[in-house]
């Protein structure tokens, strides 16, 4: 199998692992969207295994790039571009409920008919939104 | 305490899973999103990879015990409703995907490179989350 492949499935593997941990232990969906938005939201209680987290996963290059794995230097897509997708993204998971990570690991994970049905949608608009920009604009 | 380590852990794992799996990159991203051109299944590895472990261990474990290892009850969504609010959020959600190649878990773990472009991607994804809290209750998507 391509090396890279394997690189994502390790990579997958361990994202499924940090996930189901959060289950096991605190009991919680590890839904990176959730986890921000309740770690700032004025009044949201249990503040505190949210900032960790969200550290955590901010900090984790620093520690992978020892082994090689580093972030990407290659973001250069317009800043309006980036504003725009980044604004869709924060109101589109705030108002579905979730994003790749809590719908498409931890709901598809459960079986979650809810998840399912978002994921296949955010799937659809994803290819078709790639799809327009790169071949028919 | 011993709530926040294991948030600290779960996060610094749940990064690392990310920058290994290479979903830190958009251009790999749009590479797997554009399946009309030359299409790049690698990131099909990652969700893959990430139920893999995550599936058996819920129905094995979390479903049975309903409880976590501290005796806690887990915080499992019952909403079983797909209403217009899931599908219109996640069809935003996704031409956010598309159009930038990043979704929220990669844009935090791309923070400490500082690129202008991942800051300012953070900064409207957060201003988002406040912008879709209060559409919430909008008309259009009861």
């Amino acid at each position: 199998m391509n090396e890279i492949y394997l690189q994502a499935l390790l990579g997958g593997a361990l994202i499924g692992s940090a996930s189901i941990l959060l289950m096991l232990t605190l009991g919680k969906i590890a839904g990176i969207s959730g986890i921000v938005f309740e770690s700032l939201r004025p009044g949201s209680t249990d503040k505190g295994w949210r900032w960790s987290f969200v550290i955590g996963l901010i900090c984790a290059p620093l520690i992978t790039q020892m082994f090689g794995f580093s972030l990407p230097s290659n973001i250069e897509a317009p800043l309006l571009t980036l504003g725009i997708g980044g604004l869709l993204v924060g109101i589109g998971t705030k108002i579905g409920s979730g994003c790749t990570s809590g719908h498409g690991i931890c709901g598809i994970g459960r079986l979650s008919k809810r998840s399912i049905a978002a994921t296949l949608t955010f799937m659809l608009t994803a290819f078709g939104t790639v799809t327009v920009l790169n071949h028919l604009v | 305490m011993k709530q926040i380590l294991i948030g600290l852990v779960t996060g610094l794992l749940f990064g690392a899973g990310l920058t290994i799996s290479t979903m830190v990159d958009p251009q790999r991203v749009l590479a797997f999103l554009d399946i009309f051109g030359n299409w790049d299944p690698t990131l099909a590895f990652v969700m893959g990879g990430g139920l893999m472990v995550y599936l058996p261990i819920y129905y094995g474990v979390v479903n049975k015990r309903k409880t976590t290892f501290f005796s806690t009850p887990c915080d499992i969504p019952s909403n079983q409703v797909i209403d217009k609010k899931l599908i219109i959020g996640a069809a935003l959600f996704g031409i956010g995907w598309g159009v930038s190649g990043i979704c929220p878990g990669p844009a935090m773990t791309n923070i400490s490179s500082l690129n202008s472009g991942i800051l300012v991607f953070v900064i409207m994804m957060l201003i988002g989350f406040f912008i879709g809290k209060k559409s919430e209750n909008l008309r259009f998507l009861q």
